[in-house]
């Protein structure tokens, strides 16, 4: 059956909040009470609820109000419906992007400017015997056409829309996955799995050399928590599941997994499986690799999955790690087994102000030394703790306003900071109260020993909640000439400085020389600590007026970006994957012997390249 | 490897209107107010300053030292408290402690001294105006070149007078041995290195990382003399590589951004140690570094020593220069902290941004009308100048039409406009008087100090006089030698190998540039490029026809070609009279100074029996370079044996060579040292 856009907009607009009003204890930023659970509602047609052409939700955006003030749009964020007085200024200051000068998306997508599908009749016919839901639809096949790189955004939001797949899928359960990857097999058609769709790698992208049919499987629909088991600790999930859901249908039993990467209001277990993914807290939780405990996997040549769910595993090299961050070259994964821990009893955020980055980076890595970073520590450079400012919603009261005037006298003029120079590290702690309470002490005397003061627990929290709003903060950038995006890598401790200092200063000098108009912003922060390194996150965003072919540049900077990443020690990447973005620099990160395994697996497992996104290899 | 100084951008493109007498305005006001001017220089970003002892500090906690320290005290054995105190006593001796006031107190009397021995220091400003962006940008190298010891801190005065940082200088350790003086100079930013360092490691530990901690710190500019030393040849020197490396290396390693190289050409009219240096290269022994010397030789500042160029070349950025030559990826895997040998990309990138740095040097010094006299002085029998004397007219007019030349290749001449050229080449002689004078419309060579001395006491005598005054003559010579040397080498294969055939001629050049490599500087794996600007230029002065094959003398290029043959003939003569000597005469193992002994009575008989024409074989410099060049051709061997070191020559490959040299066998290719190529 072809599930039909009329059915889905009915249920829309029935839909009714869930829940009330926020509770004020709401740790969380964004907010599980909000109307819908994304897949519950069986949301076939996402673009329904969230931008096609930009990044999340319909309703949150920003925006310059009558007044010309930035507001953010919306009810789902703390920032939501708020004036933000500072962000046209710092947009104009930062990019020179003026209100005069607008470049706004088209609004609708033009269907007919979709090519039409070319299906697979056979295949077609043997989806439809099986019941699984199915849909060729232009709006259904653009939006899993695509990630969240710029130049995916970018064309879309001109109305340009380049290979889209030319049929979705819906798999209900891992008996569905099976059948459609036969059926696949069988007629030779290209299945490319679709989770949240929040890659940053082009792993969406449908290669343009494809000439099969190729065919989405998205597993939205694969969306329960299928046993807890409290004894072990571990929870039994669809990998369909989306970040938000399973924490809240986690939370509703008193439990949590812990993994918060910054995309998961929107991004799926599955993809974070096959991607590597990383989750803010990883500190207490771990990283997924740490997290998963049994995981199951349609391929081609069937189903890989362990049989047992021993916490270790001495049998050979970890069959795991041939799913982990094999980014949908392999096959689907339907099913997971998580670890998961008690919802916490107590959770602080916290902040650090450091006379400059340098000493903000020597706090980090004694943190590290001694081991005992807080569930989260990122350290921000000046010009995002400066953006940070800029994004301070009106404050309501004289008083609040006041007390921020004073903390800003006590720290320059008293303290003697210098505000082009400071810096700000934002921290999370969680546990129970009184060990939070130790451990928060233990960790801002080591930070008074690299000059580091408290700033307050305000700081800290609005720290967190840019990183969910930074995303929604590009589209209001593309409506005024700035393009940008952010990419990360990880690295020894040692070459921290270095690598932050010398990327950002090849972002600069790049721009220059490719005749950008407009001084960049190039600025990064240290997101993860670990014992032998950190990870680094660089956002990088121009105002593009007077290039004929903004992407073009924008693309050879990020190389040249990513080049002068690994020249300085730093990693192909921490977290976000290789897909098509990276896959060129590959073989000198692994080492031909090192590609030649990949290879060979690959080979053996999909031997017709049915999984045909070519990613990574 | 297309990549050329050109390319880079040449040193000096500037008009002479560019350069400003900065003596002028001294001359109009307060020397003490100019010593006490306000100096507040822009620093480079982001960097503090940083007192010598903050930098002591740095160098001695590095995880490098204490490595090496460790190591060492393995190896030898000793505690590593003993080592440690070692290289606190090697910092000691080594580091500088610049202080504005010693700067002040430097600019105070170098004003008084310049005032009387310059008519002028001219410097252009708009490369002044570069440098200043560039202090300010990232950590940046000064590289002059050496020619005397003016040099070593005539930089600093003019940073000093343009509010630019004032440089931390590499100096050579005798300098610090002087009373007082020494001192100064460490106050003035100097850091002193030993020489012949050679395989103490715990000596070079401390050295390189004392520099590559001012680099990364960047709170002033480094200076050092890439040549290594100061040339008493006037001719650039093959660069030194040893601390070029340790200047490069925080590029490479990733803990600067950039590094900017400033190529600065220093040019002299006239030389203070001027005859200093023709004794020494006759084997005269040179002066230890001493107060007492030092006031004693300041009757040398009684002289007018004309005028003086400071040309700072445009700065150039490591990084690109580095761009696709060396993958900085290999420090990827072993922490940077730790000593590692730098690998055959980088050995060979570095060794060709150095020469490529003496290169630009060259293309930015400044040829003074006197340095032309002397390349046609020198083709003349010394026999003419001592005894019946030239005839001024024509050495007059030689000099216009080898301006005229010099002018085509691309030279930039110091040579005042609006001034009759006949007062120019008159004042040139004025200026020369030690070496020549005029009498009767003929000029002479003066000799032995006096002109027309008397008769010398024995003939070998007065073969070390008249060599004493030709080598001065060679030293005025070899200022403008690298503007002819690439042409005068094709001229030379054209003459030699009798043949057009562009192969044959391309071969025999390849062939010279590798044997004269250490008498001139050529950038290591540019020889067809060197080829075809040699080309290029002989046929821009209409000397030659080339076409796709073949390279042919014009109608009216003998003139051209055959100065230039003979402005490389000595190097040739001295190369052959040594190599027959290798072959034929020398003991199979020699010492360099049993060798150098045997050379000059060898060629003092040769020049007496009129054997030879050229004194410049009696330069223990060009002796030097022939050993050098034979080792770096993998003819001859240095091994060591009880207390010295001793050459083993490969005889038959000398012979070889000399064949090929007198073109009497065809050129094989001769390859250097593989590591030194691109």
């Amino acid at each position: 059956m072809i599930f039909s856009n009329k059915r889905s907009r009915q249920i829309l607009r029935h839909a009714k909040p869930a829940g009330g009003s926020s509770s004020p204890n709401c740790h969380h930023l964004f907010s599980w009470y909000m109307i819908f659970n994304l897949t519950e509602l069986l949301l076939f047609h996402r673009q329904e609820i969230m931008k096609w052409n930009g990044w999340g939700y319909n309703d949150s955006k920003f925006i310059y109000n009558k007044n010309g003030q930035a507001e953010f749009t919306g009810k789902r964020y703390r920032l939501s419906g708020m004036i933000i007085p500072g962000l046209r200024d710092w947009m104009e200051s930062t990019f020179g992007a003026t209100v005069q000068h607008k470049t706004p998306a088209t609004p609708v997508l033009n269907t007919s400017a979709v090519q039409p599908p070319t299906l697979n009749e056979a295949f077609v016919e043997g989806i439809k015997s099986t019941g699984i839901p199915f849909s060729h639809d232009p709006e259904d096949r653009v939006f899993r056409s695509h990630g969240h790189c710029l130049h995916e955004i970018f064309p879309l939001r001109e109305g340009k829309v380049g290979r889209v797949p030319d049929m979705v899928v819906w798999p209900k359960c891992h008996n569905d996955v099976v059948k459609t990857v036969e059926l696949a097999c069988k007629h030779n058609v290209c299945l490319i799995p679709f989770g949240g769709g929040t890659s940053v790698s082009s792993a969406l992208e449908c290669p343009p050399e494809e000439t099969r049919s190729i065919v989405s499987l998205d597993t939205s629909q694969m969306n329960r928590v299928l046993w807890i088991d409290e004894k072990n600790l571990t929870a039994h999930v669809e990998a369909g599941i989306i970040g938000q859901d399973l924490e809240r249908l986690l939370n509703e039993s008193g439990y949590c997994t812990g993994h918060e990467p910054d995309s998961m209001e929107f991004s799926s277990l599955g993809g974070w499986v096959a991607t590597r993914a990383s989750g803010m807290k990883k500190n207490i939780y771990g990283n997924i690799e740490d997290l998963v405990v049994h995981i199951k996997m349609v391929t081609p040549r069937g189903v890989i999955e362990k049989s047992c769910q021993g916490p270790r595993m001495s049998t050979g090299p970890d069959v795991h790690h041939f799913i982990l961050g094999s980014e949908g070259t392999l096959g689907v994964v339907t099913e997971v087994t998580m670890k998961i821990r008690p919802v916490p009893e107590y959770q602080k955020y916290g902040s650090v102000v450091f006379p400059n980055f340098e000493q903000g980076v020597a706090c980090l890595r004694e943190v590290a030394r001694q081991r005992c970073a807080p569930a989260s520590i990122r350290l921000m450079d000046n010009e995002q703790f400066q953006f940070g400012h800029a994004l301070k919603p009106q404050v309501s009261s004289i008083f609040t306003s006041f007390l921020d005037g004073l903390k800003k006298f006590y720290i320059t003029k008293f303290k003697g900071f210098d505000p082009s120079r400071l810096c700000v590290a934002t921290l999370l702690f969680e546990g129970d109260r009184e060990k939070v309470l130790q451990h928060e002490k233990q960790v801002y005397d080591i930070a008074a020993k690299f000059g580091g003061l408290a700033a307050g627990e305000d700081n800290g929290q609005r720290g967190y909640m840019l990183t969910f709003v930074i995303a929604y903060l590009r589209d209001l950038g593309m409506d005024y000439f700035v393009i940008g995006e952010s990419f990360e890598t990880s690295v020894p401790w040692d070459r921290v400085l270095d690598i932050c200092r010398n990327v950002k200063a090849r972002i600069v000098q790049e721009c220059k020389d490719r005749g950008v108009q407009f001084q960049p912003l190039s600025t990064c922060r240290v997101t993860q600590t670990y014992d032998a390194g950190a990870c680094v996150y660089f956002y990088f965003a121009f105002n593009y007026r007077g290039l004929s072919d903004p992407l073009h540049v924008y693309a050879q900077v990020e190389h040249a970006a990513r080049e002068e990443i690994l020249a300085n020690g730093g990693s192909l990447s921490h977290h976000h994957g290789v897909g098509k973005l990276r896959k060129e620099w590959m073989r000198e990160t692994v080492s031909d012997v090192g590609l030649g395994m990949l290879k060979s697996v690959k080979d053996y497992v999909d031997p017709n390249n049915i999984f045909g996104n070519r990613n990574l290899l | 490897m297309t990549n050329t100084y050109r390319d880079v951008g040449v040193a000096g493109q500037q008009d002479e209107e560019d350069f400003v007498d900065i003596l002028e305005e001294r001359r109009l006001s307060s020397d003490l107010g100019f010593a006490l001017r306000t100096f507040s220089p822009q620093l480079h970003k982001g960097s503090p300053p940083c007192s010598s002892a903050e930098l002591h500090r740095a160098v001695l906690e590095s995880q490098y030292l204490r490595y090496v320290t460790k190591e060492v005290a393995m190896e030898t054995g000793s505690c590593e408290q003993e080592v440690r105190e070692e290289v606190c006593g090697i910092l000691g001796e080594m580091s500088q402690n610049l202080q504005l006031r010693f700067i002040r107190l430097m600019a105070y009397m170098m004003t008084k001294v310049f005032k009387t021995v310059f008519s002028a220091i001219f410097v252009n400003v708009e490369g002044l105006n570069m440098l200043q962006q560039a202090t300010q940008e990232n950590p940046v190298i000064l590289m002059p070149n050496h020619r005397s010891y003016i040099d070593f801190l005539v930089i600093s005065y003019i940073m000093f007078s343009y509010d630019i940082p004032v440089p931390v200088i590499a100096a050579g350790i005798p300098l610090a041995g002087m009373k007082i003086v020494g001192e100064i100079l460490r106050r003035s930013g100097a850091f002193f290195i030993r020489r012949a360092i050679g395989s103490d490691r715990l000596y070079w530990a401390v050295l390189s990382e004392y520099v590559r901690t001012v680099v990364r710190k960047g709170f002033a500019p480094l200076e050092f003399f890439v040549e290594g030393l100061r040339s008493r040849t006037l001719k650039s020197i093959s660069p030194k590589l040893g601390m070029m490396h340790m200047v490069l290396e925080p590029f490479l390693k990733g803990e600067v951004y950039d590094i900017t190289l400033v190529p600065i050409s220093i040019s002299y009219d006239r030389v203070l140690e001027e005859s200093l240096l023709a004794h020494e290269l006759l084997g005269v022994p040179k002066p230890r570094e001493s107060t007492m010397g030092l006031l004693k030789a300041s009757s040398v500042l009684q002289e007018n020593y004309g005028s003086m160029h400071v040309n700072f070349g445009r700065p150039l950025s490591v990084r690109q220069l580095c761009e696709g030559k060396i993958n900085r990826c290999q420090y990827n895997l072993t922490p940077r902290d730790l000593p590692q040998k730098p690998s055959a990309d980088v050995q060979a990138c570095v060794s060709w941004m150095a020469h490529l740095m003496v290169r630009i040097q060259e293309e930015g010094s400044r040829i003074s009308p006197w340095s032309l006299m002397a390349c046609l002085l020198l083709q003349t029998p010394a026999t003419v100048l001592t005894e019946q004397g030239l005839l001024w007219h024509r050495l007059t007019e030689k000099t216009l039409w080898l301006r005229r030349l010099a002018l085509d290749f691309g030279a930039h001449l110091n040579w005042p406009e609006q001034i009759p050229d006949s007062d120019v080449l008159l004042s040139t002689l004025a200026l020369h008087r030690t070496v020549v004078h005029q009498k009767a419309g003929r000029v002479f060579l003066v000799w032995g100090g006096e002109p027309e001395g008397r008769h010398p006491v024995s003939p070998e005598e007065g073969v070390m006089r008249t060599a004493a005054a030709a080598l001065m003559l060679v030293s005025y010579r070899n200022q403008s030698l690298h503007v002819f040397v690439r042409p005068a080498l094709l001229a030379t294969a054209m003459s030699v190998t009798k043949s057009t055939e562009r192969d044959d001629l391309l071969a025999y050049f390849c062939f010279l540039q590798d044997v004269f490599s250490n008498e001139f500087i050529f950038i290591p794996g540019r020889s067809s490029q060197d080829f075809e600007e040699a080309g290029y230029l002989l046929k821009k002065c209409k000397a030659v026809h080339i076409s796709q094959q073949e390279v042919t003398v014009s109608d009216s290029g003998l003139e051209v070609l055959s100065f230039l043959q003979e402005l490389l003939k000595p190097f040739i003569n001295s190369y052959q009279l040594m190599f027959r000597y290798l072959c034929e005469d020398a003991d199979q193992i020699f010492t360099e100074k049993q060798f150098l002994h045997a050379v000059r009575t060898l060629a003092t008989n040769a020049v007496l029996s009129g054997e030879l024409d050229t004194y410049e074989v009696l330069s223990s410099n060009v002796q030097k370079n022939v050993l050098s060049a034979l080792q770096r051709l993998r003819m001859a061997t240095k091994v060591k044996r009880s207390e010295n070191e001793e050459y083993k020559v490969d005889r038959a490959a000398v012979g070889r060579a000399g064949d090929v040299l007198s073109g009497k066998v065809p050129p094989q290719v001769l390859r250097a040292t593989p590591a030194a190529r691109l």
